[in-house]
């Protein structure tokens, strides 16, 4: 399946990218997280939450169709 | 057409609100924390509204490196405390508006006072600390929090605590790791987006006050500013962490958020640079046996079991520091005098040991 994964703020930056196509198969949100913090090792040491389809989900949600994943980190400033 | 009718009439003619719903917006009171770049915004807009309370609470100082996105202020300003300033610009905007100034530090101490006396609390403050803070805040006095924060070219707003919606903390339970976000003074910021996002929280506050539209509760609204592309996302309520909050109520008032963030408190300054402070009161906090003396700083000799019983003899603000041997019996001094509100207190690291070698050093 493919998914859309788009990267928010720092993890832009830690990426250097916003957003990728990424072709996988069916997964739970922990396994992509895997996946891509092998990718992209500065990713390992944020922390955000991950929205599939624009919904908050948890490590354990099960990705089986194709889908956006979007990473959300906190921000702070003001 | 009165005064009142005048000054409000092109919201009034809005169907949706009309004479009825300026009433709302008037008896409505409204307490923003932060009155920088996302508070400047927002105050301005709600003030203009007619929002008829306005609280401010800031305990920092109007710089010249504020004036490009800060927009209550100008160079007159600077040096002046931003609550006041900020009350002072609102009330030339709309003298029939009433605005409190509180121009102190948000505290678990104080928070609880203060958020009871208003309606809708928006959050402009620019620190986790100070962002879980007022969440907890508002879930122990039940108020809709409207939540804003930018990073770099981004904002997020969402409205916490609302008809039963999520709270910050059910988005977010945990604070990321100390230092891992840096903050607009550190990383730049362009003024025009806390402008954008400001004004998307005081639009947020004006709903809820008016009952009008849909609120961004159980939603995260994310804004780029470059690709100028807002994207919502659905979150939802934790119970176990609004319990968790409710949970401490009776405790609140002593929650330390600083180091609930990660954020030490304890200053600590290298021996090299003590003999170089001028105005400072140094205390050796050893017992007397205790060798070598550091006479050269002319400290006053206090062992660290009878601290708290001569502390009144110091003031609050003066400059303190404090030594022990090796800077760990000092570090626990200076949480004792912090704890009875000294505001200026560090400890040397390395202690007298540190201190000894750099005298003959010097000498040298």
């Amino acid at each position: 399946m493919q998914l859309t994964i788009k990267y928010f703020g720092m993890l832009a930056e830690a990426t250097a990218i916003t957003e990728e196509q990424l072709h996988i198969d069916v997964c739970s949100v922990a396994e992509l997280l895997n996946t891509l913090k092998d990718e992209y090792p500065k990713l390992r040491d944020k922390d955000f939450k991950v929205a599939v389809n624009q919904e908050l989900v948890g490590n354990n949600y099960t990705i089986n169709t194709e889908a956006e994943v979007a990473l959300l980190p906190p921000f702070a400033g003001g | 057409m009165n005064t009142f009718n005048s000054r409000y009439h092109r919201q009034i003619i809005l169907p949706e609100i009309g004479e009825e719903g300026q009433k709302k917006l008037n008896s409505s009171k409204v307490l923003v924390i932060g009155a920088g770049g996302l508070g400047c915004p927002a105050l301005q807009y709600l003030a203009a509204a007619g929002v008829g309370t306005i609280g401010i609470i800031d305990f920092d100082v109007v710089e010249i490196s504020n004036l490009h996105r800060q927009i209550l202020y100008g160079d007159s300003s600077v040096g002046k405390n931003k609550a006041l300033a900020a009350k002072n610009r609102l009330e030339d905007l709309n003298p029939t508006i009433h605005v409190n100034a509180y121009p102190e530090k948000l505290t678990p101490k104080n928070a609880i006072t203060i958020f009871s006396k208003y309606d809708i609390i928006v959050d402009g403050s620019d620190n986790f600390s100070t962002r879980y803070l007022v969440n907890d805040a508002c879930v122990i006095t039940d108020k809709p929090l409207v939540y804003g924060a930018i990073f770099k070219y981004e904002g997020q707003v969402s409205v916490f605590n609302y008809k039963k919606g999520p709270t910050y903390r059910c988005l977010f339970p945990e604070p990321p790791k100390a230092g891992s976000i840096p903050s607009c003074s550190e990383i730049g910021v362009l003024g025009v987006l806390p402008g954008i996002i400001g004004s998307l929280q005081a639009n947020e506050v004006i709903k809820i006050a008016l009952g009008i539209g849909e609120t961004l509760h159980g939603k995260l609204l994310m804004y780029d500013s470059l690709s100028t592309q807002f994207s919502t996302f659905s979150i939802h309520r934790v119970d176990a962490e609004v319990l968790k909050v409710k949970a401490i109520t009776k405790n609140f008032e002593n929650t330390d958020y600083d180091l609930f963030c990660g954020i030490e408190r304890i200053k600590e300054i290298l021996a090299k640079d003590v003999f170089r402070i001028e105005n400072c009161q140094c205390i050796d906090i050893r017992e007397p046996h205790e060798q070598p003396k550091i006479e050269s700083l002319n400290p006053d000799y206090i062992p660290l079991a009878t601290l708290e019983k001569n502390i009144s003899s110091y003031k609050k603000e003066q400059e303190i520091i404090l030594f022990c041997q090796s800077g760990v019996r000092s570090r626990k001094a200076v949480e004792i005098l912090q704890d009875h509100g000294f505001t200026n207190v560090s400890h040397v690291k390395g202690g007298a040991i540190a201190l000894h070698e750099e005298q003959i050093l010097k000498e040298v």
